[in-house]
Order: structure tokens, then sequence, then C-alpha cells
């Protein structure tokens, strides 16, 4: 009884990554853009075919900029103009503003303004900020992800940051999905019953901007309207290291430069 | 003897007008007689408004031949729309003819189970509303409800629950879905970018992106018409068990976290970031979205890659080896895992069960044997891993041997790719997003992803543009069987039979 659980323990051995914020992803990760502004004609005519394929238009030519709150990673763009975008590893993509997302050429970060940070937040939540999870038409990958933050690898509870059951134990709620109109009703009901002082955290691309839902009839996102948003994370889906690194940011933990 | 167009897995799309058209009286006879032999269940029953008629598809498999039998029926303007119902007979016809009755409020008589599906925007009863869902009623004394959802304690995808208990023991548990709903159907008609098509399918359920992704890629290249390059068929064969392996791994952790075994959990959520980061390596996105593109794809594998993927997954094996031994010869967790949420084998056919909970339960459907496409018809002749017990234990052993088996199917594609295709210059061509399809036909693809049969049908208009999109997730089968499976059970049994099953609340509610 006793050996094979000795076995699997040796051959888990360590797992936790033991610093977080040094944390590199593969070359092959598609995370932060970067952005040329187009020279010549042939380029010009690159970038009109990746705005034409984009699924979700989030490319903008006047004036060049990509949107990554709308931006599905897929990476169809950098092979249509491999020039003029080219997606770098870097996960550092979380923003406290909405127009932060939108990356314009020559941006080699995503600004994180910490003027836009409401002060309750690093005065509440800086040691320990737990937070209800809320699929609103999410595909489950982004779930699974959220999952992970806290899993053998991560383990993101090390810093007090954690999910919990209930939204009467919650310092606030994390958004997945373009929020279905099903789920609509949900999502404010849970919201309701958070405490005050509160968080709103949209996760993913869909969430952030509906993605490739925006025109669906079946999506109603009159919750953002109502509420201001803390904490926008980009990907489809939101990789473990964004969301992460995002609330680092958010809870003052960590800046960008 | 009534008419199909008969066609398989890898045949071309087919013609509107080559799919016969038949009464209603005959397909209900021949099909009220066909699906009470259990080598064939319905792949696809959908309803599809043609100017002012409504054309009925259906795609019936049979197990035995590898055939895809396809045909229809039609309702004129004026015609009476209370047909009678083959759910009452077959209990797999349901969440067809639910189906078909909330969308377009054709009704189906003696319907033992008239129930909403999925609340769609475009509903037929503007009535019917997430609110009042019409749950299934008990009265008594000693009877209790147990609402829960549509939020749940974990972060998972929402649905609402209702518990009949007598104390503990549950008598009947309803599942009421719809609240992930989106439009994904109605998106794929409202665009004509191929590649925000294929984004569409990566999104219908995320934890089977490579698999739904492949299902729409395979009808795509069936109505275009050009043969696909044959190396891509063993890439996409090695992304598809790599996304099994992911998810069996990943319900293997859940299911020992809900039973107290730490270990085995995190072990698993170790070896789960194992397999994904291996996808990520490949493709770039840890659930392999980008990797599935008609035609070709942005990431052909290099020898360098096929190296990276074949250490990897055996090391996975190994260890994951070591979890299942501990598993089994742990007393304990047997004693949490045997004999709990039994679906038997008749109820599962009735049903029309799919993918490992159906082969759990000695129901043998893999859409890789009976209607194999890809290297499943080439390099792989695969044996489905069967157990009859039907209970936690068996979902478990079902999905621990399938991580083994597709360990060992990479292994074998990538040792034939490496051997055939790795030479090449060009390994593989790029994604084509414009490549013209066939007009007025149908086209599906069918896929055995790691919860069961996926399937897209795809219809055609008069431009060759898609018309109509209809998609089935395995989950609309095996819903009802976790509904059976927790009946008589403890309350708090309810997690791991949950777990056990692992469906998909977004691939239901589309």
């Amino acid at each position: 009884m006793i050996f094979p659980k000795i076995r699997v323990l040796r051959s888990h051995g360590q797992q936790a990554i033991p610093d977080l914020d040094a944390v590199e992803l593969t070359e092959e990760f598609r995370g932060r853009p970067e952005l040329t502004e187009p020279t010549t004609d042939v380029e010009r005519k690159e970038l009109d075919q990746a705005v034409a394929i984009c699924p979700t238009g989030a490319i903008s030519l006047q004036p060049f900029s990509l949107d990554l709150g709308r931006c599905l990673f897929c990476g169809e763009c950098a092979h249509c103009a491999p020039r003029n975008i080219r997606f770098t590893n870097d996960y550092r993509m979380g923003a406290a503003t909405r127009e932060a997302l939108v990356i314009h050429p020559e941006d080699k970060l995503v600004k994180f303004d910490r003027s836009a940070i409401r002060p309750e937040i690093g005065k509440y939540f800086k040691e320990a900020l737990q937070l209800r999870e809320v699929s609103a038409g999410g595909d489950g990958s982004i779930e699974m992800e959220l999952g992970a933050t806290g899993n053998v690898n991560f383990d993101f509870g090390r810093f007090g940051v954690g999910f919990t059951a209930s939204p009467r134990h919650a310092d606030g709620v994390v958004i997945s999905g373009p929020i279905s109109a099903n789920m609509a009703e949900a999502l404010e009901i849970c919201y309701d019953a958070v405490a005050e002082p509160k968080i709103v955290v949209v996760c993913g691309s869909e969430a952030c901007s509906g993605g490739l839902f925006a025109d669906s009839r079946a999506i109603d996102r009159s919750f953002l309207d109502r509420h201001q948003v803390d904490l926008w994370l980009p990907g489809a889906p939101t990789h473990p290291m964004v969301f992460i690194d995002g609330i680092r940011n958010l809870l003052g933990k960590k800046t960008r430069e | 003897m009534m008419k199909y167009y008969i066609t398989d897995n890898t045949a071309a799309s087919v013609l509107l007008e080559e799919i016969p058209e038949v009464s209603y009286a005959d397909f209900y006879a021949d099909l009220s007689e066909k699906l009470a032999d259990p080598r064939y269940h319905l792949a696809h029953y959908f309803a599809l408004p043609q100017g002012d008629r409504m054309v009925f598809y259906c795609l019936l498999l049979d197990d035995n031949s590898s055939q895809v039998m396809i045909t229809s029926y039609a309702l004129n303007y004026y015609d009476d729309t209370e047909l009678p119902s083959l759910t009452a007979l077959h209990p797999q016809v349901h969440p067809f003819e639910r189906d078909i009755t909330e969308r377009y409020g054709v009704r189906f008589g003696n319907m033992p189970w008239p129930k909403p599906l999925r609340f769609p925007f475009d509903r037929y009863d503007r009535n019917s509303s997430m609110d009042n869902f019409p749950f299934y009623k008990m009265e008594g004394k000693s009877l209790h409800e147990v609402n829960v959802g549509p939020i749940h304690a974990g972060i998972i995808e929402p649905g609402a629950f209702r518990f009949i208990c007598s104390g503990e023991q549950v008598l009947h548990l309803e599942i009421a879905l719809g609240y992930q709903h989106r439009g994904v159907e109605q998106a794929f008609v409202s665009t004509n970018n191929r590649l925000r098509q294929i984004c569409l399918a990566e999104a219908i359920a995320g934890d089977s992106a490579i698999a739904h992704a492949t299902a729409f890629a395979e009808a795509i290249e069936k109505l275009s018409g050009q043969d696909r390059p044959v190396q891509l068929d063993c890439e996409r064969g090695v992304a598809l068990e790599l996304e099994r392996m992911a998810m069996q791994i990943a319900d293997t952790g859940a299911l020992s976290m809900d039973v107290g075994y730490q270990l085995g959990q995190v072990a698993c959520e170790a070896l789960r970031t194992m397999t994904i980061n291996t996808t990520q390596a490949w493709c770039g996105n840890r659930f392999g979205k980008g990797l599935i593109r008609p035609h070709g794809t942005n990431h052909p594998l290099t020898t360098q890659k096929s190296e990276m993927i074949r250490r990897n997954v055996a090391e996975i094996a190994r260890r994951y080896d070591e979890v299942r031994q501990d598993i089994k010869s742990s007393p304990s967790l047997l004693a949490r895992f045997e004999e709990c949420g039994i679906v038997a084998r008749d109820q599962m056919a009735a049903i029309g069960g799919v993918g490992q909970a159906a082969r759990a339960s000695g129901v043998c459907r893999d859409i890789r044997t009976s209607h194999p496409w890809g290297v499943y018809a080439q390099d792989i002749s695969h044996k489905p891993i069967t157990k009859t017990q039907g209970d936690v234990m068996a979902r478990l052993m079902v999905r621990s041997r399938e991580i083994l088996q597709s360990a060992g199917y990479i292994d074998r594609l990538l040792s034939i790719y490496d051997q055939k295709y790795a030479s090449e210059l060009s390994p593989c061509d790029k994604p084509d997003y414009t490549a013209p399809l066939s007009a007025s036909s149908l086209a599906f693809g069918l896929v055995e992803g790691w919860r069961g049969e996926i399937c897209h049908v795809l219809v055609t208009d008069a431009e060759g543009k898609i018309a109509a999109s209809r998609i089935k997730d395995p989950s609309l089968h095996n819903w009802m069987a976790l509904a059976l499976a927790v009946r008589g059970e403890g309350i708090s049994d309810f997690p791991i039979c949950n777990k056990s099953f692992n469906l998909s609340y977004c691939g239901n509610d589309l």
C-alpha cells in the first residue's frame, strides 16, 4: 500500500515554480504583440490582408493599432504581415483600463495605469484576496486556466490569492465568457452578494469585448455598463501567468516598467 | 425498404438533391425498427427551414459496417405540425426532438420529456425562459428538493441541478441547461470569414478545442473537395490524442481531489501541466487553439518538436501509470469509486450514450473504430477499451487505460511521421481559408473527441456559402447518463459521479 505512494512521490518531486515573477514562457507562446508602422506599399497591402482576415476585427489601420481585448491570439495576422505584426512570448498583458489594451506601433509593454486603481483595493486586499469566479458563456478553457493558477505548479495561494465557493466570502468577482443573456441575472445576483468594497476582474478576450460573440443576440453585456471593471485580462484562454501577473500588479506587489 | 443516401466518414460531401426525401410515416417506422438494434445510433437529426418548408435531416450511424446513412423528410407550411414522437420508443432521440420543438415549434405527440433544451435566443416560444424551467416534481412528506446552481462551488461553467431526495438518498436529478448559450450555430452562418469560423469551432468547448476544430475542418475539406496532405492527418491524430491525454489526466486529478486523495490530485495536476505545455511548445497555446486549420497548418511538426513530444509523452505515461497503480492498490479509494454511480448497459444504450462513459458501461461506441477517418483508417487500428461495471471506477479505469493507449499512438504516429515526412522540405501547406465550397451540399465531420463522438454538419446554399451549421457535442447525449447515475446514491456522492463524466455545458448550450 505504501510503496506505490512512495513511487508517485519520488517521480513527482518538487513541482512548484520557485519565483512566479521570474517566469518566462516558451518561445512558441503567443503573448503581447509588437507592431511596426508600415513603410512600403507591400507592407500596407499585407496589413490590409491581416485586417481582412482577423476573426474579431481587432486590428485598425487609422491609426495602426491592435486591440488585445478583442484579439484571440490566433497569430494569423502575423503570418499575413510578418514585418509589421510580431507576437512575443510576453505574458504581462493585464491592464487597469480598457484603453491600455490597445497596442500601438513601438509599444514595448502593456501600460498598467496605477492612477486608475481605486485606493481601497491596495488598502484592503494587498495581503489576501478571495475571488468568486462566474462563467457567463466561457468555453471551459478559461475556467480551467483559472483553476490552474492554484494548482501545484503555479500555487498562487502562496500569496493569499484564491478562489472561494460563496460570494459572501469573496472580495470580488472574476468574469469569464462574453456574458450570455441567460447568465446575466445570475451574474448580477452573485455580484450583489459580495460585500463592499469589491472588485471586478474580466478574464479573457471574450469577457473583455464579447470576442467572437460580440454581435450575437444571445449576449447581454449590460453588467459592464453598470459596474466598474478593475482589471482587464486578455487571452483566449488567459494563461495562468497573465492572471497572476495582472493580480500582482493590481495589488501593487509588482510594477511594470 | 426505406431509402438512405449511404456514405462513410471519408467520402466527399453530398448534394442536397441526392438525399432521399421520405414521408414522416416511413421515417418513423424505419427508425423505430433500426434504433431498437444497438448497431445503429443517431449522429444527428435536425430541422432546417428552406423557403416556406421545413426540411428534417437525419444522420444514422451503422457501427457494424462503418456506414453513415442520411435521409430526410419535410413539412409544408400548412402541414399539421404534430408528429408522433420517436423519443417515446427510443429515449436516445430526446435531445434532437427537444431541439426541433424548442427552435421551430414543431410538436411531437406523446413526447415523454417535452422540456426545453438550451433556451436559444431564437426560440419559438418567447414565454419560455430560464426562470420557469418545468422541473419534474414529486410529492411526499419525507421528500425534499436540493437546488444547485446555476453557479457552482468550483471554477466551472454554469448549469442548474435539482435533486429530489429522501433523506440523503437521491431519487431523481434533473439538469436544466442553457445558461451558456452564445448563439454559436448562428455565428457560423453570419460570417464568410473561414478563419473566424474555425476559431468559433475551437470555442464550442474549450477543453475539446482540437476535436471540434478537427470536425469542422473535416467538414470544410469534404465540401471543398480538395485532397489534404497525408502528413496533416498524422499531425491531427497526434493533436487529438494529446488532448485526450490531457483531459483524462485532469479528470483523474479531479476525481482524486473529490475523495481527498491529495497525492493523486497534485501528481495529476503536474502531469496535466506537462501535457498541455507540450501542446503549447508545439503550437503556442495550451489547449491547441490555432493548431487545427483547414487544408494545412501554421505549426508543422519539425524533428525537434516531434522529439520533444515523444520524450514528454513517454515520461507522462510512465508517471501516470504509477498513479494508476497507486489508485488500484488503495482500498480506501476503491471503496469510494466502486459500485458508485452505476449506469447499466441497457440504460446507456437506450439513452444513446457515447464516448468513454458509454464504453465504461459496456456500450462499445468509438468513432475511431466504427467510422474511422484519417490516421485511424490508415496507420492505427484502434481497439476501444471497454468495461462492463458502469460505475465511477469503470469510468476512471477506462480513462486511465486510454491515457496509456494514447501515449502509445502518439509515439507510433510520430515515428511514422519522422520516417516519412520530416525529411521533406515543406512538410505541410499553409492553411487555405478561401477554397470554394460545393454548392447546395451537406457535409459532416465525425470525430472521436476525448469525451466521445463529435458531429458537425454543414449545409451550403446555391452560392457555396455556409447556410447552416448544426453541431453535436457528446455531452448532449451523456447529460442524461449523469442524471441516471446518481439515482439511489447518497447526495454526497454526486461530486464524484459528476467528475467521472465531466460533461461540457457550453457544448450542450452552444
